[in-house]
This record gives C-alpha cells, sequence and structure tokens, in this order.
C-alpha cells in the first residue's frame, strides 16, 4: 500500500508538470482578456522546439530556451490577429492551434526525414533532495521542471498581485477602456500577457519531449491544452487553485493508470476517460462561482 | 482676465450634422460653470473636446493662456485636466486604492501600503469620502463617482469635469455631491457642470453658458439670471409646420393609468404614482428629458413592462399585467421608441408589415405571400414609402423606416396610439409627413399618447401635455396654455403644476 501511494503520488506531480505550465500561460493571455484557444498547438509547438533544438545541439536547456521563444512567438502571433487586428478569438486560437501542429509536423519531416527507428535523446535527468530517504525519496525524485512549474506558481501570484505590470493586466482584463482611461498601454499588456503565456505554454509541451519521453510523436501533447482550458476555470483565473486543479487531474490520471494495472474487468476506454469525467465533475461544482475577466473575449478598440 | 482654459469658435461636425457651432467658452479657476442644454444641445461634445476623446473641426483651445492640442484623454490629464463621465471608467474587481492608483503606480513592484497611504492622503486633502480597501463592485453609484473623482484629483487635475453627475444619483447623495464640489471651488480648482437641471445649476454654478442645437446661447451669471429665463435660453426657438387644427376635449376615455407604478431593469422606481387618461380623438403629449420614466411607460402600455401596482385600463377593461399580445389584440397601435428595434434588418418591408398580424396573412401555418404583398404595395402607397416590398428594411432611410412602422400600426385603426419619439432624427419632410399622419388619426377619433423630448412637437401636436421629471407626472397642462418656458422648468424639475389645472 505504501509503494502504491508513493508511486502515485510521484507520478501525479509528473502528470501534473505540464498542466501547471499550460494553465499558467493560459492565466496570462485570459487575465488580459484574451481566450487563447492556440494553447494545443502553442504546446505542441514547444514540444517539438524543445525536441529539434535539443538533438541538434545536444543541450537541453537549448532546446527548452529555443521552446520558449517559440512560444512567446505563437502568443505574439496570437497578439496580431486578436489585440490589433481584432478578430474573433475562437477562431483565432483554433487557427494558431492547428498552424503551429501544421508546421511542427512540416519542420520535424524537413529536419528527421522518414525514419525507420524514432530519433530520440537523453532525458533531463532527475533531480532527488532526498535520496535514499524511504517515502520522501522516491516521491521527490522528480524532474527540474517539476519544481521550476511548482515554484512558477506564487512567482505568478507575486507577478499579478504585488507589481504594477500585474494591476495593470488586471486591469486591462476587466475593463480596458478604464485602464486606457487612466494611461495604461491596453495593447501593450496584452502583448506582454500573450508572449509570457505562449512561452508558459510551449515549455510545457517541451517538458513531455525532453524529460518524460525524450522524444517527438504525433500525440504528444493529446488534449493537454483542452485540459488545461478547462483547468483555468475551475481555478476561477487563481494562481494558486490552478496548482490543485492540476493535482486533481494530475492525482486521476496516474491512478486510472494504476487501476489499469490491477487488471480489473472492466474495459480500458473507462479508465481512460476517467480524469476527463472527474474535470468535468469538477468544472460543474467549481465553474458555477466561477467569475471569468469582465472583458475575456471582447476586442478593445479606441472609439 | 486669467483664464484657466479658454475653448474659442470651436466647431465639430458628425458628418452632416454640426454638434458644436462656433463655440466660446472659458474658465476661472475656483469657479464652479455650468453647461445648461437639452439633449443634443452639444455640451458633452463640447467637453468631450476638452478631454481628448474628440478632436474639434475648428477652433482653438488655451490652457493657461497657451495654446494647446489635445489627442487623447492622457494629453488632457497631463495638461490637469480630468472629467468624470456618466459612464465610470473604474474595475470593478479590484479595490478603491488600486483603482486610483491604477496606472499612477510609482514603482514597477508595488508597496501596497504606501500607495493605500497616498491614496488616503489624497482624498483627505480633498475632503472626498471613500472606502480605500473596498472593492469598487461592492461600492454604491455615488460612491463610485467619488472614486471617479478622486482618480482625477489624484492626477493632479486643475479642471474637473462632470457630465451630468447628478443623473445617477438619489437626493441624499446628490447633496454630499455639492458639498464635495464646493469644497473643489474652494480650493480653487476650475470646475464645469455639465446638467439640464435648472434647480441644480441655480443652487451650485457661478456662471451658466447655454447652449442650444450645437449654438452658444450666452454665458449669464447666476445672480443675474433666474429660472425662468434660463428655461427660454434653454428651449426657445422658431415655430414649426404641422400644427393641430384646434384644441378640443375628446370623446370617451379609451385608455387610463391609475397610480400606476413600476421599478426599471435594475429595480429602482423609474413611475411613481402615474395616474393620466386619453381620449377619443385627443393627443396626450408627454414631455420630459429622456430617461425620467417615458421609457418604462411605454413599455407598461406595450405589455413589456408589469407595472408593481396600479391600474391600467383600456377601452373600460383592466389590462394591467397583461401580455404584448394582448395588448396588441385590444388593438393598441404601438410606434416603438428606437426604430431599429422595431423592425427586423433582415427582412423585407413586406414581412416587416405584416410581422405583428403574421396569423391574417397565413393559413395553416402556411404564408400566403400573395395578399402580403398586395399588403405592402397598398401600405407603400398609402404612406409614400420608398421602397419596394422585397427590399431588406435595413436598406431604408430613417424616414422611410419610421412610415413602414407608422404603416403597421396605423393599418389596423388602432383604438390607442402610442408613439415614441416619432419624429427623432428624421427631415424636415419626413417630420412634417409622420405629424400630419398623426393629426390624421386624431381626427379619425383615435386616442393618441405621444411621447417626445422636442418641444415644438409637443406643442404643436398636443391637447394636453403631461410633464415627467424623476418618474412623476409634475403636472399636466393644456397645450393651448403651455409655452415652452413653462414647459421647460417643469421638465427640469423647477415647477409643478396641479393635476386638476388642465
Amino acid at each position: 500500500m505504501e509503494a502504491f501511494l508513493v508511486g502515485l503520488i510521484a507520478a501525479t506531480l509528473r502528470v501534473a508538470t505540464p498542466l501547471i505550465l499550460g494553465t499558467l500561460g493560459e492565466l496570462f493571455s485570459e487575465r488580459s482578456g484574451i481566450l487563447n484557444l492556440g494553447i494545443e498547438g502553442t504546446m505542441f509547438l514547444g514540444a517539438f522546439t524543445g525536441f529539434a533544438v535539443a538533438y541538434l545541439t545536444g543541450s537541453l536547456w537549448l532546446g527548452l530556451l529555443a521552446a520558449v521563444l517559440a512560444g512567446m512567438l505563437a502568443g505574439l502571433l496570437m497578439g496580431l490577429f486578436t489585440v490589433t487586428l481584432g478578430v474573433n478569438q475562437h477562431v483565432s486560437g483554433l487557427g494558431i492551434t492547428l498552424l503551429m501542429t501544421g508546421i511542427s509536423l512540416f519542420l520535424y519531416r524537413v529536419i528527421f526525414g522518414e525514419r525507420s527507428v524514432q530519433p530520440s535523446i537523453p532525458t533531463f535527468p532527475k533531480v532527488s533532495p532526498f535520496g535514499d530517504t524511504p517515502v520522501l525519496g522516491p516521491i521527490f525524485e522528480q524532474y527540474l521542471l517539476t519544481y521550476i512549474a511548482i515554484a512558477l506558481v506564487p512567482l505568478v501570484w507575486w507577478l499579478l498581485y504585488r507589481t504594477s505590470f500585474g494591476l495593470r493586466l488586471r486591469a486591462v482584463g476587466e475593463n480596458p477602456e478604464a485602464a486606457d482611461a487612466a494611461g495604461v498601454n491596453v495593447f501593450r499588456i496584452r502583448y506582454i500577457a500573450l508572449a509570457i503565456g505562449g512561452g508558459l505554454m510551449a515549455a510545457g509541451g517541451a517538458f513531455l519531449s525532453l524529460a518524460q519521453l525524450g522524444s517527438f510523436i504525433f500525440g504528444i501533447i493529446a488534449g493537454r491544452g483542452w485540459v488545461c482550458i478547462a483547468l483555468i476555470i475551475f481555478a476561477n483565473w487563481i494562481p494558486s487553485r490552478v496548482l490543485w486543479g492540476a493535482l486533481l487531474f494530475g492525482g486521476v490520471s496516474a491512478l486510472q493508470l494504476r487501476l489499469q494495472a490491477t487488471g480489473a474487468q472492466l474495459p480500458y476506454e473507462l479508465f481512460l476517460a476517467l480524469p476527463y469525467l472527474v474535470t468535468i465533475l469538477a468544472l460543474v461544482l467549481a465553474g458555477r462561482s466561477a467569475a471569468a475577466p469582465a472583458a475575456l473575449l471582447k476586442p478593445y478598440r479606441r472609439e | 482676465m486669467n483664464f484657466i482654459v479658454e475653448m474659442q469658435g470651436i466647431t465639430k461636425r458628425f458628418g452632416v450634422v454640426e454638434a458644436n457651432q462656433g463655440i466660446d467658452f472659458d474658465l476661472k479657476p475656483g469657479e464652479i460653470h455650468a453647461l445648461l442644454g437639452e439633449n443634443g444641445a452639444g455640451k458633452t461634445t463640447l467637453m468631450r473636446i476638452l478631454y481628448g476623446l474628440y478632436r474639434a473641426d475648428e477652433g482653438e483651445i488655451r490652457v493657461a493662456g497657451k495654446p494647446v492640442v489635445i489627442h487623447s484623454p492622457k494629453d488632457a490629464i497631463g495638461l490637469g485636466i480630468g472629467m468624470v463621465t456618466q459612464h465610470f471608467t473604474l474595475v470593478p474587481p479590484l479595490s478603491v486604492v488600486e483603482n486610483v492608483a491604477l496606472g499612477q503606480e510609482g514603482a514597477v513592484t508595488l508597496d501596497l501600503d504606501q500607495m493605500r497611504q497616498r491614496v488616503v492622503d489624497a482624498a483627505k486633502r480633498f475632503g472626498i469620502e471613500i472606502k480605500p480597501d473596498a472593492l469598487v463592485r461592492h461600492l454604491s453609484v455615488g460612491e463610485r463617482q467619488r472614486v471617479e473623482i478622486l482618480k482625477s484629483l489624484y492626477r493632479n487635475a486643475r479642471v474637473l469635469i462632470l457630465d451630468e453627475p447628478t443623473a445617477v444619483l438619489v437626493p441624499q447623495e446628490v447633496e454630499a455631491l455639492f458639498q464635495t464640489l464646493n469644497k473643489l471651488r474652494e480650493s480653487g480648482m476650475a470646475l464645469v457642470f455639465i446638467s439640464h437641471k435648472l434647480n441644480e445649476v441655480m443652487e451650485l454654478c457661478d456662471r451658466i453658458t447655454v447652449l442650444r442645437d450645437g449654438k452658444k446661447i450666452g454665458t449669464v451669471l447666476r445672480g443675474e439670471t433666474n429660472e425662468a429665463e434660463l428655461a427660454r435660453m434653454m428651449v426657445g426657438r422658431e415655430t414649426f409646420g404641422v400644427v393641430r387644427p384646434a384644441e378640443r376635449r375628446g370623446g370617451e376615455v379609451r385608455l387610463k393609468l391609475d397610480k400606476v407604478n413600476a421599478l426599471d431593469k435594475k429595480g429602482l422606481p423609474a413611475l411613481k404614482n402615474i395616474s393620466l387618461e386619453v381620449r377619443a380623438g385627443e393627443i396626450l403629449g408627454i414631455a420630459g428629458i429622456s430617461g425620467n420614466g417615458q421609457s418604462e411607460l411605454a413599455q407598461v402600455l406595450s405589455g413589456m413592462l408589469k407595472p408593481v401596482s396600479g391600474t391600467v385600463w383600456v377601452d373600460g377593461k383592466d389590462m394591467t399585467g397583461a401580455s404584448p399580445a394582448d395588448f396588441a389584440a385590444a388593438n393598441i397601435g404601438r410606434v416603438p421608441e428606437d426604430r431599429h428595434s422595431g423592425v427586423v434588418g433582415d427582412l423585407s418591408v413586406a414581412e416587416n408589415l405584416v410581422l405583428e398580424h403574421l396569423e391574417e396573412f397565413s393559413r395553416n401555418g402556411m404564408m400566403d405571400y400573395a395578399s402580403v404583398q398586395k399588403f405592402a404595395q397598398k401600405m407603400i402607397e398609402d404612406f409614400q414609402i420608398k421602397a419596394r416590398p422585397q427590399d431588406p428594411i435595413r436598406t431604408l432611410s430613417g424616414g422611410n423606416m419610421q412610415k413602414v412602422l407608422l404603416a403597421r400600426a396605423l393599418a389596423h385603426k388602432p383604438r390607442v396610439l402610442i408613439v415614441a419619439h416619432p419624429t427623432r432624427g428624421l427631415d424636415i419632410g419626413a417630420t412634417d409627413y409622420v405629424r400630419s399622419k398623426l393629426l390624421e388619426q386624431r381626427e379619425a377619433g383615435t386616442a393618441i399618447l405621444m411621447i417626445s423630448e422636442d418641444l415644438d412637437e409637443i406643442l404643436a401636436l398636443s391637447d394636453r401635455i403631461a410633464v415627467m421629471y424623476e418618474g412623476r407626472i409634475v403636472g399636466i397642462v393644456s397645450g393651448r396654455r403651455a409655452t415652452p418656458e413653462v414647459l421647460g422648468m417643469m421638465m427640469s424639475g423647477a415647477l409643478e403644476v396641479d393635476y386638476a389645472e388642465a
């Protein structure tokens, strides 16, 4: 039982990592008033860019950096559509997802061609602050990126609530007219928020290719971006609740894997669906009181 | 003379409409200067130019003697000009302190205690009471307005423009606002008070500039004028084309309201003890500045809004709280306030004409397009509508659209006709046509209730005139005895006339 729980908790943290990063990214974007449905494609782009750059340079850190930069560019492109051109945010976001997925697959073909064996790289090593201590040791034997993701949660909170940028960001997402009247550059704040958000999303994708898998496959994101969209509502756009939401989803995901392994006489698809069912349930319970940023989905135009 | 603001020869056009025509306006430190006029007189436009929200087409602005160009509110704020508009620019989920300091935080990281202290100090200095830590969304309208004022002061405003600040306030809040404004005046600030309420202007302001139809009528000192003169300056104007032939007391009572009370969308009282009656063959004009309950009155009379108390009779039948369909069935014709919301833009002229009486043009649920077409042709001829039956109605001009609505309302020979702002935005030709049609209905014995902000229209057509102010009828006067001055004073709450007089 102890081994089961230890394994479950360790897996929970691992599964939650890309969700924390992605949802924090979406948080920046939505707090500025932009729903970024480009998240699925941006995570995919991050996974690919990270992998390709790491493969070509031999440096995992360069790969991660490149992924973040690529994600920021994807965020800025989203800004061009939604902030400058005022295009419908749903359409723009889905367009970004399709475009980024397409570009990534295309470049993958260009760089790696058709191979019978998947190219792979050595992954980020795990760090183990508690060494061989029982229980604590295996639970906290995690990738550095997992620690970074968790550390980002209070950092994002501080940025939102204790800096002038954060105050302006919140104002812009709630009432851009008021922010504009107070001398805040609404357009610039939204671009910055989208760039930071895109970078975080891509980092979430890169975690999968650089840490968890060491390779890049078509189904690598597998809808995690859409899960982040649900988590941000569950989290009510509050950083600390992003962490709890991601851990809840990660926990149920890790649990269903272990339940499958018990050999229960149930179709395995049922287990696969479990995390999503829990997400929907959590959304129904938590989503009722959720208060989205008031300016979400509304393009801002000066009269 | 050391003026803080001088505006000279300001002209602003919107398309062909001249909202401001060569207006001069100046402002001294330590005064409250009223901009008085009816809706659409150009008061807000002039001040939006000063605050950088509009660019003037012609004219010059000087601040503290120096010519300036103001492109945006940011420029205006930089020159020490602040404006409190009717729509507050506050962020509801943020605290009062955060709202005031937004954009003026001072450093990259927020020192919340210091930020709070600075805002509290500023509030104390200007004598404005605030709840620094409350979220704006929990504040009353009056409290929000104070935050908005403080926001301007916090940005070192020397000039503060208030656009109809009392329109959103309850009386006690008005009193508190006036105290605040008096204090600011004593501290040497220059205040512009936009209003159409004579009593408030006379109570508060030092100088009064009256605008009418985009032109400046004059600037007077409070001590050298009175409400009657101001009312005349505000509303007096030339005579008009179509006039009712003679006044008369109509036939039997067709529409009667007794002590009707109703709430607006926010749940606040919008109609207070409204009692009136309209007889066959007379036009009862409802005068008043918009937002004093006229919209709600029209809604009650079409079944869109249920009164909380009181009774509505149509032809002696109790129709209180009846549905819109019931009102239509009782043959009450209606020309709505906003003509665009009265039609379906993408449907054709013919389809819009039959929309309210589809059952007459369909058999077993199938539209009888032949009879629709025939009916539409007849209406287009009778009402001189410049359109074909198949044209989408959104392609029509305002005047032709109004004729379609009028045709639709009159085609069924209504017993009672409710019209709101029948000629708003129409050119002279269309205006005369619509008015003559209304008089035709009056001759034919229809009981007509006409809501209008246009005093010309009210005076030209009404047999009797009821004036609404803050949800009440402050008096009903006969069309013969009414003058623009009297109506103007009643409309701005300066005068009440005993009901019995008419």
